[in-house]
């Protein structure tokens, strides 16, 4: 029996009964088209996850002070409360350590910020002109800090645009106008592009001014909160990892790494943290969506029983004028699989229009990637073989004589 | 040629033996027209699927053209029919919501015959069938009894077998248009098909050239119509 033969046997088999095969269809349809939307979900999820850390900044490293320890008491005041990170560690960093392309010392706090009788409260964070480049950060109206005004303990400050918004109006140019943070004025000098963060750690809710001034004229401390680091590329980022924990035990004279006063943070291991959680929830669904393609499933199988007992005297006639047990076997898989390949089809359209849809009105953002297509299709294909395998290998075995007479 | 050489067909149930042809032998050179008749119980409709290559004897030989069909697998008996064995079916058995045209053809497609051939053979079988060329594109339950059992009679003759095997070709239809079928048969006869045919009526038999009688598993007759003879030649 040729292909071509088959294909169109297969096809005639299937519209004799339209609504049957259509119903049946409909099964597959939904499971398939669940699935889709269900990873499509899942994947978005991941995907803002992954540029939201991303929007931090690329091949980042973070040092943080790690825990206060007082001499001779157990008692731990936490990570990160620890005064132990100076502006000469970051130099030191900056000259020493290979393979770095930007360093970012940053000393951060919240301020209740005010401006010609608006007031906010803010992240505000005191960064060197690195910050830019370390965090990705490009200018919208204005300059950047500079150099200049890092030695010169120069009171201006960078707004993001949702701050600028809270303080001055959506929209508005507020360069050469003044803020007032905890009661010293600061000069606007610019205000960044929007970057899309949300949530806590919002990158447009900041207000950017010289580290100096910020040590001097606001924290009253030479300590820096964190050290970020950018290294050259994805692969060097365990190097510098590497070089900048052994430079800064050398540097705060400590010989067990156990015992380090800071800690370094690596943006692919918060990635990879990221990435397993968003991954554990995209399976769920897929598991939880891919219980109805099981149904959809058994509706082939059951649909595809029915049309064997139905058809036992053309299975009997088929085999009498010359069809062989393979032929049967081929005829009948051959037609659920290709109603499980309309159904895979339609499925994924329907998938695709349902994750449109979240989108646009759940506003949660959602990627149907090839790999999700590719995988509806194989596992409808893979339905059709299993789910049909058992009627059609029941259609085969029949005997010709028993099938003929079958009323 | 068919030959039928001391077939038995035994079946089992259990220690039960129930023997249903007890030897039968008998020859059908090539261009006859038999009729196998016999009443029920006699081991007719058993015959006719060893004759058909749809079972195989217990003991004994079955050719066609000295090709053995008496222990043959499933495939290849399915292969054996395919090429030796054309079916009339009392029940005509089409594929309903089919055309015409591809019902006379579905045989070929197992032959692996490309698409123009199959067509062009199934159309020159329907017109051997005496099958109105207007109706070939009629789905086949939308035309008469009789026209229905003249496309059987075209898949059965759509391969060129060496066998036209029909079993009660007119139980389902009225005398008149029984037949036409039978006239259908007889004409094909005598353009040299050679076929056997299963009935329980002796109106029907009548049309056969040679009668063989079935009774309790063995022939109890099997000479000359010489009604048909006679007036033939």
């Amino acid at each position: 029996m040729r292909i071509t033969d088959l294909l169109e046997e297969t096809y005639s088999a299937v519209t004799v009964n339209k609504v049957r095969s259509g119903l049946t269809v409909l099964g597959i349809v939904i499971g398939i088209g669940s699935v889709i939307a269900m990873i499509s979900v899942g994947q978005g999820a991941q995907s803002s996850i992954q540029s939201s850390i991303q929007s931090i900044g690329s091949n980042l490293l973070v040092v943080t002070p790690g825990a206060q320890r007082v001499p001779g008491a157990a008692v731990s005041a936490g990570r990160g409360s620890a005064q132990t990170l100076t502006l000469d560690d970051a130099s030191a960093i900056d000259s020493t350590v290979t393979n770095i392309t930007a360093i970012s010392p940053e000393v951060s706090r919240r301020y209740q910020v005010t401006a010609k009788g608006t007031n906010t409260n803010t992240s505000v964070v005191g960064g060197e002109p690195d910050y830019a480049t370390v965090h990705n950060v490009t200018m919208d109206l204005g300059s950047f800090i500079t150099d200049q005004s890092v030695t010169a303990y120069s009171k201006v400050a960078v707004l993001g645009p949702t701050t600028r918004d809270d303080l001055f109006g959506a929209g508005t140019d507020p360069t050469g106008q003044t803020v007032k943070i905890n009661k010293v004025d600061f000069k606007v000098i610019g205000v960044t592009v929007a970057k899309g963060g949300t949530g806590f750690n919002n990158q447009d809710d900041v207000i950017i001014v010289p580290i100096t001034t910020a040590q001097r004229f606001l924290s009253g401390q030479t300590y820096v909160s964190s050290i970020n680091i950018q290294a050259q590329d994805s692969k060097s980022m365990s190097d510098v990892q590497q070089q900048v924990t052994d430079l800064l035990l050398a540097r705060h004279k400590i010989s067990d790494p156990t015992l380090a006063d800071f800690s370094v943070l690596n943006q692919a291991d918060i990635l990879a943290a990221a990435s397993s959680v968003t991954n554990t929830f995209t399976f769920l669904l897929a598991a939880i969506a891919g219980i109805s393609l099981l149904v959809g499933g058994i509706g082939i199988m059951n649909m595809m029983l029915t049309t064997v007992t139905e058809r036992t005297r053309e299975i009997g006639l088929r085999k009498a004028i010359g069809g062989k047990n393979r032929d049967i076997t081929l005829q009948f898989l051959a037609e659920a699989i290709m109603l499980t390949l309309i159904g895979g089809i339609i499925g994924t359209a329907l998938g695709w229009i349902l994750a449109w849809g979240v989108t646009k009105f759940a506003g949660i953002a959602t990627t149907v990637s090839l790999s999700s297509v590719l995988l509806a299709f194989g596992v409808s294909a893979a339905i059709g073989l299993i789910f049909g395998y058992y009627p059609a290998s029941r259609a085969a075995k029949l005997s010709p004589i028993e099938a003929l007479r079958y009323e | 040629m068919i030959e039928c050489r001391n077939i038995t067909k035994t079946y089992k149930n259990g220690d039960m033996e129930t023997p249903v042809l007890k030897g039968i032998t008998f020859t059908v050179n090539n261009g006859e027209y038999v009729a196998i008749m016999g009443p029920s119980g006699s081991g007719k409709s058993t015959l006719m699927h060893i004759l058909g290559a749809l079972d195989t004897p217990t003991l004994g030989q079955y050719l066609i053209d000295g090709h053995d069909a008496s222990s043959l697998t499933q495939d290849e008996s399915a292969d054996f029919r395919m090429k030796k064995i054309g079916f009339v079916f009392q029940a005509f058995n089409l594929l309903p919501r089919a055309t015409v045209l591809r019902n006379v053809a579905l045989p070929l497609i197992y032959a692996g015959v490309p698409k123009e051939q199959r067509e062009q053979r199934a159309k020159n079988a329907l017109k051997a069938a005496g099958m109105d060329e207007a109706r070939f594109k009629y789905l086949s339950n939308q035309i008469s009894g009789g026209q229905m059992q003249r496309v059987a009679i075209a898949r059965a003759l759509v391969n060129n077998p060496s066998l036209l095997l029909a079993d009660e070709p007119t139980g389902n239809l009225d005398s008149k248009t029984g037949e036409i079928v039978l006239a259908t048969l007889e004409k094909l006869n005598e353009e040299g098909r050679t076929i056997v045919m299963i009935t329980h009526e002796p109106d029907v038999a009548a049309h056969a050239k040679r009668i063989i009688m079935l009774r309790d598993g063995l022939i109890v007759k099997d000479e000359i119509n010489k009604d048909r003879v006679i007036s033939t030649t």
